[in-house]
């Protein structure tokens, strides 16, 4: 019969109360996270790829803010951001504007704001999404400006 | 329905049923829109339900390691090798960013202060397995330019935000 107090079997009662700890956590999360992918699955499939390049105007600033916001409600797999802004340097668009979007993409989350806030904090969320866009529209032009110089 | 009954209802499970309630309007606007819209989430769940065991796994050795004295110890020194940890986990991280949430939130009630979770969330958009396809579309002198920048400007991000939003707010 193992001792009540032994480090083992404390470390198995800890062990015991962590797991109890997360599967409660990950059942609660699990329609949040479910609604997500919803929300995201049909974001993907509403918005065409034409829709994307037709909006570009050739202009520094304003064409990063526009890669900014289509990054930052567009949601999925980075490899499709990839993808299209690849297929966006191909139809002229300039590079200010691409890497704003793909650093949007990956850094902004429209569509995930709402399980942001629940999960984790509502100011938090609201300041970390907003200085991504800024982020995203700055390392847009200074990467355009570094990739110039070298 | 009694009082006690709604409070027992979570803000999630009104969020999935206002999700539901969208996909059942798509149904009679778009019936091809809400199958693509199917098939595309059937397929990701797939995707991330390793994730999530990972994720469980990951939140489990937390709850059982990581306590508030550990938090004290290694993560609310002030210094560059705090930065360091941040920025490593954020790019070896997988899976979408808001099955990470739980993780950070845990973390977050151990004292980690929000400017460290931004940047593990800035630099998870660094994807180490997906550089071949980055370096592919885009050639390697612009990948490594633009993650050196993404690198650095997680930090800037993380040291605004523990400006912005204080751990107790």
């Amino acid at each position: 019969m193992s001792d009540p107090a032994s480090p083992c079997t404390d470390f198995r009662r800890q062990l015991g109360k962590s797991l109890d700890k997360s599967a409660k956590t990950m059942a609660r999360l699990l329609p949040i996270i479910t609604g997500a992918l919803l929300l995201v699955s049909l974001f993907n499939n509403l918005i065409p790829r034409s829709f994307y390049v037709a909006l570009f105007q050739r202009n520094l600033l304003l064409d990063s803010i526009i890669g900014c916001v289509i990054g930052s409600i567009s949601a999925g797999h980075p490899m499709t951001s990839y993808i299209l802004g690849g297929e966006f340097l191909k139809n002229g668009v300039g590079i200010s504007a691409v890497t704003a979007f793909l650093v949007a993409w990956v850094t902004v989350g429209v569509v995930q704001l709402p399980v942001e806030i629940m999960i984790l904090d509502r100011r938090f969320a609201i300041a970390r999404n907003l200085t991504a866009s800024i982020f995203a529209i700055v390392l847009g032009i200074l990467t355009m400006l570094i990739l110039h110089f070298i | 329905m009694p009082k006690q009954g709604i409070k027992k209802i979570g803000g999630e499970w009104f969020f999935i049923l206002a999700v539901v309630l969208l996909y059942i309007l798509v149904l009679f606007i778009s019936p091809s829109l809400f199958s693509e819209s199917i098939r595309f989430f059937s397929r990701i769940f797939v995707q991330i339900l390793p994730i999530f065991a990972l994720v469980f796994l990951l939140m489990t050795v937390s709850n059982l390691f990581i306590n508030r004295q550990f938090v004290a110890e290694y993560f609310k020194k002030p210094g560059i090798s705090k930065w360091f940890f941040v920025i490593i986990a954020g790019i070896i991280s997988t899976g979408p960013i808001y099955v990470w949430y739980p993780l950070l939130a845990e973390l977050r009630d151990k004292g980690v202060g929000y400017g460290y979770l931004a940047a593990f969330l800035y630099n998870r958009a660094i994807k180490i397995p997906l550089l071949p396809v980055a370096i592919f579309y885009f050639g390697l002198k612009y990948i490594l330019v633009l993650t050196l920048l993404m690198v650095t400007f997680s930090v800037i991000q993380g040291m605004l935000i523990n400006r912005l939003v204080p751990a107790e707010h």
